[in-house]
Protein backbone atom coordinates (compact mmCIF):
# COMPACT_ATOMS: atom_id res chain seq x y z
CA UNK A 1 0.00 0.00 0.00
CA UNK A 2 0.79 3.98 -0.36
CA UNK A 3 1.46 6.24 2.60
CA UNK A 4 1.88 9.78 2.64
CA UNK A 5 5.37 11.14 4.34
CA UNK A 6 2.79 12.98 6.28
CA UNK A 7 1.21 9.55 7.72
CA UNK A 8 4.98 8.42 7.90
CA UNK A 9 6.94 11.46 9.65
CA UNK A 10 6.66 13.21 13.15
CA UNK A 11 6.99 16.63 11.33
CA UNK A 12 7.57 17.87 7.94
CA UNK A 13 8.37 21.30 7.40
CA UNK A 14 9.84 24.09 5.53
CA UNK A 15 12.02 27.07 6.12
CA UNK A 16 14.54 29.50 4.71
CA UNK A 17 18.15 28.83 4.71
CA UNK A 18 19.22 32.10 4.30
CA UNK A 19 17.62 34.20 1.50
CA UNK A 20 18.36 32.38 -0.97
CA UNK A 21 17.53 28.70 -0.67
CA UNK A 22 14.55 26.98 0.87
CA UNK A 23 15.28 24.03 3.37
CA UNK A 24 12.44 21.06 3.72
CA UNK A 25 12.88 18.91 7.15
CA UNK A 26 11.01 15.28 7.39
CA UNK A 27 11.93 14.33 10.97
CA UNK A 28 10.75 10.42 11.86
CA UNK A 29 9.52 9.51 15.24
CA UNK A 30 11.77 6.67 15.94
CA UNK A 31 14.92 5.38 14.43
CA UNK A 32 12.95 2.21 13.06
CA UNK A 33 11.17 4.20 10.67
CA UNK A 34 13.53 6.27 9.90
CA UNK A 35 15.64 3.50 8.68
CA UNK A 36 12.83 2.27 6.58
CA UNK A 37 12.06 5.43 4.60
CA UNK A 38 15.91 5.66 3.71
CA UNK A 39 15.75 1.94 2.60
CA UNK A 40 12.71 2.88 0.15
CA UNK A 41 15.04 5.37 -1.02
CA UNK A 42 12.30 7.16 -2.40
CA UNK A 43 13.75 10.62 -3.11
CA UNK A 44 16.11 11.57 -5.57
CA UNK A 45 16.41 15.28 -7.10
CA UNK A 46 14.10 14.50 -9.98
CA UNK A 47 11.42 13.44 -7.64
CA UNK A 48 11.75 16.88 -5.53
CA UNK A 49 11.81 18.94 -8.53
CA UNK A 50 8.59 17.03 -10.04
CA UNK A 51 6.84 18.03 -6.44
CA UNK A 52 7.85 21.26 -6.89
CA UNK A 53 7.60 22.11 -11.28
CA UNK A 54 11.68 23.15 -10.57
CA UNK A 55 14.35 22.06 -12.35
CA UNK A 56 16.39 18.87 -11.05
CA UNK A 57 19.48 21.31 -10.79
CA UNK A 58 17.23 23.42 -8.33
CA UNK A 59 17.39 20.26 -5.72
CA UNK A 60 20.70 21.24 -4.06
CA UNK A 61 20.30 18.67 -1.30
CA UNK A 62 19.55 15.57 -0.25
CA UNK A 63 20.97 15.10 3.38
CA UNK A 64 20.10 11.87 5.68
CA UNK A 65 21.22 13.17 9.04
CA UNK A 66 21.16 10.06 11.29
CA UNK A 67 21.36 11.87 14.60
CA UNK A 68 18.08 13.22 13.91
CA UNK A 69 16.32 10.77 12.18
CA UNK A 70 16.04 13.68 9.40
CA UNK A 71 15.76 13.89 5.80
CA UNK A 72 16.51 17.32 4.70
CA UNK A 73 16.17 18.56 1.57
CA UNK A 74 17.22 22.38 0.34
CA UNK A 75 16.22 24.14 -2.75
CA UNK A 76 17.31 26.80 -4.45
CA UNK A 77 13.69 29.23 -4.18
CA UNK A 78 12.93 30.62 -7.76
CA UNK A 79 12.66 34.27 -5.61
CA UNK A 80 14.93 35.42 -3.11
CA UNK A 81 12.62 36.20 0.49
CA UNK A 82 11.23 39.54 -0.04
CA UNK A 83 12.02 39.72 -3.79
CA UNK A 84 9.10 41.36 -5.69
CA UNK A 85 6.70 38.61 -6.86
CA UNK A 86 7.65 36.63 -3.95
CA UNK A 87 5.11 34.97 -1.59
CA UNK A 88 6.50 33.54 1.65
CA UNK A 89 9.33 35.62 3.47
CA UNK A 90 10.08 32.84 5.65
CA UNK A 91 9.40 29.88 3.20
CA UNK A 92 7.47 28.11 5.98
CA UNK A 93 4.42 26.75 3.98
CA UNK A 94 6.24 25.38 1.37
CA UNK A 95 6.37 21.95 2.88
CA UNK A 96 2.84 20.53 1.41
CA UNK A 97 3.80 18.92 -1.90
CA UNK A 98 6.46 17.06 0.22
CA UNK A 99 3.99 16.16 2.69
CA UNK A 100 1.70 14.68 0.60
CA UNK A 101 3.96 12.70 -1.45
CA UNK A 102 3.06 8.99 -1.32
CA UNK A 103 5.64 6.23 -1.00
CA UNK A 104 5.11 2.17 -0.65
CA UNK A 105 4.46 1.55 2.57
CA UNK A 106 3.31 -1.32 4.58
CA UNK A 107 1.71 -0.64 7.94
CA UNK A 108 3.57 -3.13 10.54
CA UNK B 1 33.56 39.33 37.39
CA UNK B 2 33.30 35.88 36.75
CA UNK B 3 34.28 36.24 32.90
CA UNK B 4 37.98 34.78 33.69
CA UNK B 5 37.58 31.48 35.48
CA UNK B 6 39.31 29.60 33.22
CA UNK B 7 39.67 26.56 36.10
CA UNK B 8 35.95 26.10 35.83
CA UNK B 9 34.75 22.55 35.04
CA UNK B 10 31.84 23.72 33.68
CA UNK B 11 30.70 27.02 32.29
CA UNK B 12 26.88 27.78 32.62
CA UNK B 13 25.51 30.25 29.93
CA UNK B 14 21.85 30.98 29.76
CA UNK B 15 19.93 32.21 26.95
CA UNK B 16 16.55 33.70 27.87
CA UNK B 17 14.62 33.93 24.50
CA UNK B 18 15.86 33.40 20.77
CA UNK B 19 14.82 36.63 19.74
CA UNK B 20 15.34 39.74 22.16
CA UNK B 21 11.83 41.24 22.24
CA UNK B 22 9.44 38.05 21.96
CA UNK B 23 8.88 37.96 25.23
CA UNK B 24 10.93 36.51 28.29
CA UNK B 25 9.04 33.96 30.36
CA UNK B 26 9.11 35.43 33.92
CA UNK B 27 9.28 32.19 35.48
CA UNK B 28 11.94 30.53 32.69
CA UNK B 29 13.91 33.63 33.64
CA UNK B 30 13.60 33.00 37.33
CA UNK B 31 14.56 28.99 37.01
CA UNK B 32 17.67 29.56 34.83
CA UNK B 33 18.82 31.89 37.07
CA UNK B 34 18.55 30.06 39.85
CA UNK B 35 20.99 27.81 38.22
CA UNK B 36 23.98 30.33 38.36
CA UNK B 37 24.73 30.76 34.60
CA UNK B 38 28.29 32.76 34.18
CA UNK B 39 26.39 34.81 31.52
CA UNK B 40 23.31 35.80 29.67
CA UNK B 41 23.17 36.03 26.26
CA UNK B 42 20.71 36.40 23.26
CA UNK B 43 20.46 36.95 19.49
CA UNK B 44 18.69 39.84 18.42
CA UNK B 45 18.46 39.63 15.03
CA UNK B 46 18.15 37.62 11.42
CA UNK B 47 17.62 37.98 7.76
CA UNK B 48 14.19 35.45 8.11
CA UNK B 49 11.43 38.87 8.25
CA UNK B 50 13.23 40.04 5.06
CA UNK B 51 14.93 42.57 3.22
CA UNK B 52 13.25 45.60 4.58
CA UNK B 53 14.11 46.08 7.83
CA UNK B 54 17.63 46.05 7.08
CA UNK B 55 17.19 48.49 4.07
CA UNK B 56 15.34 51.12 6.00
CA UNK B 57 16.83 50.63 9.42
CA UNK B 58 14.45 49.67 11.85
CA UNK B 59 13.81 46.92 14.17
CA UNK B 60 11.46 44.04 13.43
CA UNK B 61 10.18 43.56 17.14
CA UNK B 62 8.15 46.30 18.72
CA UNK B 63 9.81 48.46 21.29
CA UNK B 64 8.12 48.39 24.23
CA UNK B 65 8.61 44.24 24.29
CA UNK B 66 11.88 44.80 23.12
CA UNK B 67 12.58 47.57 26.60
CA UNK B 68 10.64 45.03 28.73
CA UNK B 69 12.76 41.71 27.61
CA UNK B 70 16.29 43.67 27.88
CA UNK B 71 15.48 45.27 31.24
CA UNK B 72 14.56 41.56 32.82
CA UNK B 73 18.26 40.71 31.18
CA UNK B 74 19.82 43.45 32.55
CA UNK B 75 17.92 43.45 36.27
CA UNK B 76 19.03 39.77 36.23
CA UNK B 77 22.65 39.80 35.05
CA UNK B 78 23.58 43.07 37.79
CA UNK B 79 22.39 41.02 40.46
CA UNK B 80 24.65 38.08 39.29
CA UNK B 81 27.57 40.33 38.30
CA UNK B 82 27.96 38.07 34.97
CA UNK B 83 28.28 39.59 31.14
CA UNK B 84 25.65 40.33 29.15
CA UNK B 85 26.26 39.78 25.68
CA UNK B 86 23.55 41.29 22.52
CA UNK B 87 24.30 39.64 19.30
CA UNK B 88 22.75 41.24 16.26
CA UNK B 89 21.27 44.83 17.93
CA UNK B 90 17.76 46.01 16.38
CA UNK B 91 17.43 42.98 13.95
CA UNK B 92 19.63 44.13 11.56
CA UNK B 93 22.71 44.37 13.36
CA UNK B 94 23.45 47.83 11.04
CA UNK B 95 24.22 51.22 12.48
CA UNK B 96 20.74 52.83 13.13
CA UNK B 97 19.72 49.01 14.64
CA UNK B 98 22.79 50.14 16.64
CA UNK B 99 21.43 52.95 17.87
CA UNK B 100 18.32 51.75 18.22
CA UNK B 101 18.99 49.54 20.60
CA UNK B 102 21.36 51.67 22.30
CA UNK B 103 18.64 54.47 22.25
CA UNK B 104 16.06 51.80 24.60
CA UNK B 105 19.54 50.38 26.84
CA UNK B 106 20.26 53.81 27.89
CA UNK B 107 16.35 54.75 28.71
CA UNK B 108 16.14 51.37 30.59
CA UNK B 109 19.47 52.41 32.56
CA UNK B 110 18.59 55.79 32.95
CA UNK B 111 15.46 54.90 34.77
CA UNK B 112 16.69 52.34 36.99
CA UNK B 113 20.12 54.04 37.52
CA UNK B 114 22.18 51.22 36.35
CA UNK B 115 25.71 51.79 35.13
CA UNK B 116 27.38 48.82 32.99
CA UNK B 117 30.91 49.23 31.49
CA UNK B 118 29.23 49.20 27.65
CA UNK B 119 31.36 47.69 24.90
CA UNK B 120 29.12 48.64 21.50
CA UNK B 121 30.23 46.62 18.57
CA UNK B 122 29.62 48.07 14.85
CA UNK B 123 29.13 45.60 11.77
CA UNK B 124 28.23 48.42 8.95
CA UNK B 125 30.56 47.77 5.95
CA UNK B 126 32.42 50.16 4.19
CA UNK B 127 31.28 50.90 0.58
CA UNK B 128 34.76 51.70 -0.32
CA UNK B 129 37.02 49.07 1.76
CA UNK B 130 34.21 46.33 -0.24
CA UNK B 131 35.41 47.26 -3.68
CA UNK B 132 38.80 47.09 -2.44
CA UNK B 133 38.19 43.56 -1.63
CA UNK B 134 36.31 42.30 -5.18
CA UNK B 135 38.85 44.34 -6.66
CA UNK B 136 41.80 42.33 -4.92
CA UNK B 137 39.42 39.02 -5.62
CA UNK B 138 38.68 38.63 -1.68
CA UNK B 139 34.88 37.88 -2.25
CA UNK B 140 33.28 35.03 -3.55
CA UNK B 141 29.26 33.82 -3.79
CA UNK B 142 27.79 32.33 -1.15
CA UNK B 143 24.44 31.00 -2.58
CA UNK B 144 23.83 33.15 -5.29
CA UNK B 145 25.61 32.66 -8.89
CA UNK B 146 27.01 35.70 -9.66
CA UNK B 147 30.06 37.29 -8.35
CA UNK B 148 29.48 40.48 -6.29
CA UNK B 149 30.52 43.51 -8.30
CA UNK B 150 31.10 47.42 -7.61
CA UNK B 151 27.55 48.01 -9.17
CA UNK B 152 25.97 45.66 -5.94
CA UNK B 153 27.85 47.47 -3.46
CA UNK B 154 27.03 51.06 -4.78
CA UNK B 155 23.53 50.29 -5.27
CA UNK B 156 23.33 48.73 -1.86
CA UNK B 157 21.44 50.58 1.07
CA UNK B 158 22.75 48.96 4.09
CA UNK B 159 25.95 46.21 4.21
CA UNK B 160 26.55 44.39 6.78
CA UNK B 161 28.98 41.20 8.05
CA UNK B 162 28.34 38.91 10.44
CA UNK B 163 31.07 39.06 13.66
CA UNK B 164 32.42 35.67 14.71
CA UNK B 165 33.08 35.28 18.31
CA UNK B 166 36.65 37.61 18.39
CA UNK B 167 34.97 40.75 18.62
CA UNK B 168 33.27 39.51 21.64
CA UNK B 169 35.93 38.08 23.27
CA UNK B 170 37.93 41.30 22.99
CA UNK B 171 35.14 43.43 24.37
CA UNK B 172 35.73 40.85 27.55
CA UNK B 173 39.30 41.39 27.26
CA UNK B 174 38.01 45.22 27.97
CA UNK B 175 36.19 43.96 30.75
CA UNK B 176 33.13 44.93 29.08
CA UNK B 177 29.93 43.83 31.37
CA UNK B 178 27.36 44.71 28.89
CA UNK B 179 27.67 43.81 25.22
CA UNK B 180 25.45 45.28 22.11
CA UNK B 181 27.25 44.12 19.41
CA UNK B 182 25.77 44.71 15.65
CA UNK B 183 25.18 42.20 12.96
CA UNK B 184 26.74 39.00 14.18
CA UNK B 185 27.03 35.10 13.63
CA UNK B 186 24.12 33.83 16.27
CA UNK B 187 25.79 31.59 18.34
CA UNK B 188 28.86 34.38 18.72
CA UNK B 189 27.28 36.12 21.94
CA UNK B 190 26.05 32.79 23.08
CA UNK B 191 30.05 30.94 22.93
CA UNK B 192 32.31 33.79 23.60
CA UNK B 193 32.68 33.87 27.01
CA UNK B 194 33.23 29.58 26.77
CA UNK B 195 35.28 30.04 23.87
CA UNK B 196 38.06 32.53 25.72
CA UNK B 197 38.11 30.65 28.96
CA UNK B 198 38.96 27.72 26.48
CA UNK B 199 36.22 25.11 26.40
CA UNK B 200 36.50 22.96 23.43
CA UNK B 201 35.20 25.25 20.09
CA UNK B 202 32.80 22.80 18.88
CA UNK B 203 31.10 22.14 21.66
CA UNK B 204 30.92 25.92 22.25
CA UNK B 205 29.77 26.48 19.12
CA UNK B 206 27.45 23.54 18.51
CA UNK B 207 26.20 24.50 22.32
CA UNK B 208 25.53 28.44 20.77
CA UNK B 209 23.69 26.95 17.69
CA UNK B 210 20.90 25.40 20.01
CA UNK B 211 20.53 28.07 21.97
CA UNK B 212 20.61 31.19 19.92
CA UNK B 213 16.96 30.21 19.28
CA UNK B 214 16.13 29.85 23.03
CA UNK B 215 13.85 27.75 23.89
CA UNK B 216 12.58 26.30 20.53
CA UNK B 217 15.22 23.09 20.93
CA UNK B 218 12.61 21.90 23.85
CA UNK B 219 9.16 20.12 23.46
CA UNK B 220 6.52 21.47 23.48
CA UNK B 221 7.88 23.87 21.30
CA UNK B 222 5.20 26.80 21.86
CA UNK B 223 6.24 30.81 22.74
CA UNK B 224 9.31 32.40 23.37
CA UNK B 225 11.31 30.37 26.04
CA UNK B 226 14.59 30.21 27.29
CA UNK B 227 17.23 27.42 27.14
CA UNK B 228 20.25 26.90 29.63
CA UNK B 229 23.69 24.88 28.36
CA UNK B 230 26.08 23.42 30.20
CA UNK B 231 29.81 23.20 28.53
CA UNK B 232 31.97 21.17 29.82
CA UNK B 233 35.25 19.46 28.83
CA UNK B 234 34.22 16.63 26.05
CA UNK B 235 30.29 17.54 25.93
CA UNK B 236 27.85 20.29 26.79
CA UNK B 237 24.22 19.41 28.14
CA UNK B 238 21.05 21.54 27.51
CA UNK B 239 18.10 21.94 29.75
CA UNK B 240 14.89 24.06 29.59
CA UNK B 241 14.36 26.23 32.45
CA UNK B 242 11.08 26.20 32.02
CA UNK B 243 9.84 23.10 34.13
CA UNK B 244 6.98 22.45 31.70
CA UNK B 245 8.82 21.42 29.46
CA UNK B 246 12.07 18.98 27.89
CA UNK B 247 14.86 18.56 25.89
CA UNK B 248 14.89 15.06 24.04
CA UNK B 249 17.30 13.68 21.90
CA UNK B 250 14.47 14.35 19.15
CA UNK B 251 14.34 18.24 20.19
CA UNK B 252 18.01 18.84 20.48
CA UNK B 253 18.71 16.79 17.00
CA UNK B 254 16.15 18.23 15.32
CA UNK B 255 16.94 21.96 15.76
CA UNK B 256 20.40 21.24 14.68
CA UNK B 257 18.88 21.10 11.23
CA UNK B 258 16.78 24.13 11.68
CA UNK B 259 17.04 26.48 8.96
CA UNK B 260 20.46 25.10 7.70
CA UNK B 261 21.22 23.53 4.46
CA UNK B 262 23.43 20.70 5.37
CA UNK B 263 23.40 19.75 8.76
CA UNK B 264 26.49 17.85 8.63
CA UNK B 265 29.19 20.65 8.13
CA UNK B 266 28.04 24.15 9.57
CA UNK B 267 29.80 26.81 8.39
CA UNK B 268 30.77 29.89 10.52
CA UNK B 269 33.71 33.16 10.60
CA UNK B 270 36.57 30.97 10.34
CA UNK B 271 36.29 27.67 10.46
CA UNK B 272 33.17 25.10 10.37
CA UNK B 273 31.94 22.54 12.60
CA UNK B 274 31.56 18.90 11.90
CA UNK B 275 28.74 17.14 13.29
CA UNK B 276 29.50 13.28 11.23
CA UNK B 277 30.24 11.78 14.61
CA UNK B 278 27.88 13.92 16.84
CA UNK B 279 25.79 11.81 19.31
CA UNK B 280 22.55 13.10 21.45
CA UNK B 281 22.37 11.01 24.54
CA UNK B 282 18.98 11.51 27.08
CA UNK B 283 20.72 11.86 30.65
CA UNK B 284 17.41 12.50 31.99
CA UNK B 285 14.01 13.02 31.10
CA UNK B 286 14.58 16.81 30.97
CA UNK B 287 18.66 16.96 30.07
CA UNK B 288 20.33 16.18 26.71
CA UNK B 289 24.03 15.56 26.77
CA UNK B 290 25.80 16.42 23.21
CA UNK B 291 29.37 15.32 22.42
CA UNK B 292 31.41 14.64 19.60
CA UNK B 293 31.25 17.99 17.75
CA UNK B 294 34.26 18.79 16.07
CA UNK B 295 35.88 22.34 15.28
CA UNK B 296 37.22 22.57 11.74
CA UNK B 297 39.79 25.44 10.65
CA UNK B 298 39.13 27.24 7.29
CA UNK B 299 42.38 27.96 5.39
CA UNK B 300 41.37 31.66 5.22
CA UNK B 301 38.92 33.49 7.64
CA UNK B 302 35.82 34.47 5.88
CA UNK B 303 32.70 36.66 6.83
CA UNK B 304 29.46 36.50 5.68
CA UNK B 305 27.97 39.90 3.80
CA UNK B 306 24.31 40.73 3.60
CA UNK B 307 22.98 43.71 1.99
CA UNK B 308 19.98 44.98 0.24
CA UNK B 309 18.90 47.55 -2.67
CA UNK B 310 15.70 49.64 -2.47
CA UNK B 311 13.76 48.44 -5.69
CA UNK B 312 10.81 51.16 -5.24
CA UNK B 313 7.51 51.75 -3.01
CA UNK B 314 4.61 50.09 -2.88
CA UNK B 315 1.06 50.29 -2.53
CA UNK B 316 -1.31 47.35 -2.62
CA UNK B 317 -5.21 46.60 -1.86
CA UNK B 318 -7.01 43.88 -0.64
CA UNK B 319 -10.15 42.49 -1.78
CA UNK B 320 -12.11 39.19 -2.07
CA UNK B 321 -13.99 37.50 -4.91
CA UNK B 322 -17.14 35.43 -4.35
CA UNK B 323 -18.84 35.43 -7.75
CA UNK B 324 -18.24 31.65 -9.41
CA UNK B 325 -18.63 32.92 -12.77
CA UNK B 326 -15.69 35.47 -12.25
CA UNK B 327 -13.44 32.70 -10.82
CA UNK B 328 -14.20 30.32 -13.52
CA UNK B 329 -12.33 33.10 -15.52
CA UNK B 330 -9.82 34.87 -12.84
CA UNK B 331 -6.87 35.01 -15.15
CA UNK B 332 -8.44 36.75 -18.22
CA UNK B 333 -10.04 39.01 -15.24
CA UNK B 334 -6.38 39.89 -14.05
CA UNK B 335 -5.16 40.49 -17.59
CA UNK B 336 -7.88 42.27 -18.84
CA UNK B 337 -6.81 44.56 -15.91
CA UNK B 338 -3.69 44.79 -16.15
CA UNK B 339 -4.57 46.14 -19.84
CA UNK B 340 -6.56 48.70 -18.61
CA UNK B 341 -3.84 50.05 -15.97
CA UNK B 342 -1.61 49.98 -19.17
CA UNK B 343 -3.13 51.78 -21.36
CA UNK B 344 -3.01 54.75 -18.86
CA UNK B 345 0.43 53.81 -17.01
CA UNK B 346 2.43 51.86 -19.48
CA UNK B 347 5.53 51.33 -17.63
CA UNK B 348 7.44 52.29 -15.29
CA UNK B 349 6.30 50.40 -12.64
CA UNK B 350 5.32 46.68 -11.54
CA UNK B 351 1.83 45.17 -11.24
CA UNK B 352 1.60 41.55 -9.06
CA UNK B 353 -1.56 39.90 -8.12
CA UNK B 354 -1.04 37.23 -5.38
CA UNK B 355 -4.32 34.78 -6.10
CA UNK B 356 -5.14 33.63 -2.48
CA UNK B 357 -7.36 30.16 -2.98
CA UNK B 358 -4.73 29.56 -6.72
CA UNK B 359 -1.28 30.22 -5.38
CA UNK B 360 -1.12 32.74 -3.13
CA UNK B 361 0.90 31.07 -1.05
CA UNK B 362 3.52 29.01 -3.10
CA UNK B 363 3.49 30.73 -6.03
CA UNK B 364 5.46 29.37 -9.21
CA UNK B 365 5.79 26.28 -6.89
CA UNK B 366 2.29 25.59 -6.51
CA UNK B 367 1.35 22.43 -8.52
CA UNK B 368 -1.82 22.34 -7.97
CA UNK B 369 -3.24 24.19 -10.92
CA UNK B 370 -7.62 24.18 -10.18
CA UNK B 371 -8.82 26.57 -7.98
CA UNK B 372 -10.98 24.22 -5.44
CA UNK B 373 -12.17 26.92 -3.00
CA UNK B 374 -15.61 28.63 -3.39
CA UNK B 375 -13.76 32.30 -3.06
CA UNK B 376 -10.64 34.03 -3.32
CA UNK B 377 -8.60 36.38 -2.08
CA UNK B 378 -7.06 38.88 -4.01
CA UNK B 379 -3.83 41.15 -3.05
CA UNK B 380 -3.37 43.58 -5.62
CA UNK B 381 0.56 44.75 -5.39
CA UNK B 382 2.00 47.61 -7.33
CA UNK B 383 5.64 49.01 -6.97
CA UNK B 384 7.09 51.91 -8.24
CA UNK B 385 10.14 53.78 -8.24
CA UNK B 386 7.95 56.60 -6.59
CA UNK B 387 5.34 56.52 -3.97
CA UNK B 388 2.88 58.72 -5.89
CA UNK B 389 2.87 56.57 -9.22
CA UNK B 390 2.73 53.75 -6.95
CA UNK B 391 -0.56 54.88 -5.73
CA UNK B 392 -1.89 56.22 -8.95
CA UNK B 393 -1.18 52.73 -10.49
CA UNK B 394 -2.62 50.75 -7.70
CA UNK B 395 -5.72 53.28 -7.44
CA UNK B 396 -6.28 52.49 -11.28
CA UNK B 397 -5.34 48.64 -10.92
CA UNK B 398 -8.38 48.51 -8.19
CA UNK B 399 -10.71 50.84 -9.68
CA UNK B 400 -10.33 48.69 -12.67
CA UNK B 401 -10.80 45.42 -10.62
CA UNK B 402 -13.65 46.61 -9.48
CA UNK B 403 -15.52 47.76 -12.86
CA UNK B 404 -14.15 45.49 -15.41
CA UNK B 405 -16.97 43.48 -17.45
CA UNK B 406 -16.78 39.55 -18.44
CA UNK B 407 -18.20 37.34 -20.70
CA UNK B 408 -21.34 36.16 -18.41
CA UNK B 409 -21.06 39.35 -15.70
CA UNK B 410 -24.62 38.68 -13.77
CA UNK B 411 -22.83 41.07 -10.77
CA UNK B 412 -22.87 44.11 -12.70
CA UNK B 413 -22.55 46.65 -9.40
CA UNK B 414 -18.86 45.38 -8.87
CA UNK B 415 -16.76 42.71 -8.85
CA UNK B 416 -14.66 43.19 -5.81
CA UNK B 417 -15.41 42.93 -1.82
CA UNK B 418 -12.95 44.90 0.28
CA UNK B 419 -12.71 44.56 3.77
CA UNK B 420 -11.18 47.62 4.74
CA UNK B 421 -11.88 51.57 3.91
CA UNK B 422 -9.69 52.99 2.41
CA UNK B 423 -9.04 50.03 0.49
CA UNK B 424 -5.59 51.61 -0.92
CA UNK B 425 -2.68 50.61 1.81
CA UNK B 426 0.77 52.50 1.75
CA UNK B 427 3.14 50.06 2.54
CA UNK B 428 6.33 52.05 1.74
CA UNK B 429 9.55 51.18 0.50
CA UNK B 430 10.71 48.20 -0.61
CA UNK B 431 14.02 46.17 -0.64
CA UNK B 432 15.72 43.13 -2.01
CA UNK B 433 18.32 41.44 -0.66
CA UNK B 434 21.17 41.51 -3.81
CA UNK B 435 24.75 41.41 -1.20
CA UNK B 436 25.04 37.59 0.17
CA UNK B 437 28.19 36.82 -0.06
CA UNK B 438 32.20 36.42 1.71
CA UNK B 439 34.63 38.48 1.78
CA UNK B 440 37.91 36.98 3.08
CA UNK B 441 39.60 38.97 5.77
CA UNK B 442 43.41 38.87 7.38
CA UNK B 443 42.29 39.90 10.91
CA UNK B 444 38.88 38.84 12.75
CA UNK B 445 38.32 41.88 14.11
CA UNK B 446 38.64 44.54 11.32
CA UNK B 447 35.66 45.63 10.31
CA UNK B 448 34.02 45.60 13.64
CA UNK B 449 35.06 49.16 15.76
CA UNK B 450 34.50 48.04 19.70
CA UNK B 451 34.27 51.24 21.61
CA UNK B 452 33.39 51.86 25.56
CA UNK B 453 30.91 53.50 26.27
CA UNK B 454 29.24 54.71 30.08
CA UNK B 455 25.73 54.30 30.91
Amino acid sequence: MRRTIGEIAAFVTSKNAGPFLLTLDIVFPDRATYERFKALKALDPVTIAGLYGVMAEDVLKIIEFDPAYAVKITLRRPLGSGALGESDVYGAQQHVPLMEHAVSWEDT
Amino acid sequence: MSATRTTDHVMTILAPEGMLGYGIPVRSMAEGMKRNPHAIAVDAGSTDPGPYYLGAGVPFTNRRAFKRDLAMILEAARERRIPVLVGSAGGGGGTPHLEWTLDVYREICRERGYRFRTAVIGAEVDKDWLKQQIARGRTSPLDLDSPLTAADVDESVCIVAQMGYEPFMRALDMDAEVIIAGRAYDPAPIGALPMRAGFDPGLVIHMGKILECGGAAAYPRHGSDSLLGFVEESSFIVEPPNPDKVCTVASVAAHTLYEKADPSLLHLPGGAIDLSETTFEQINPRQVRVSGTRYVKAPAYTLKLEGVRRVGYRTLAIAGVRDPILISQIDAYLENIRQRVAETYPDGYRLIFHVYGRDGVMGRLEQVKEIRSHEIGLVIEVVADDPDTSAAVLALARSAGLHVTYPGRKAIAGNLAFPFSPSDIKAGEVYEFNIHHLVVVDDPLELFPIEIVET
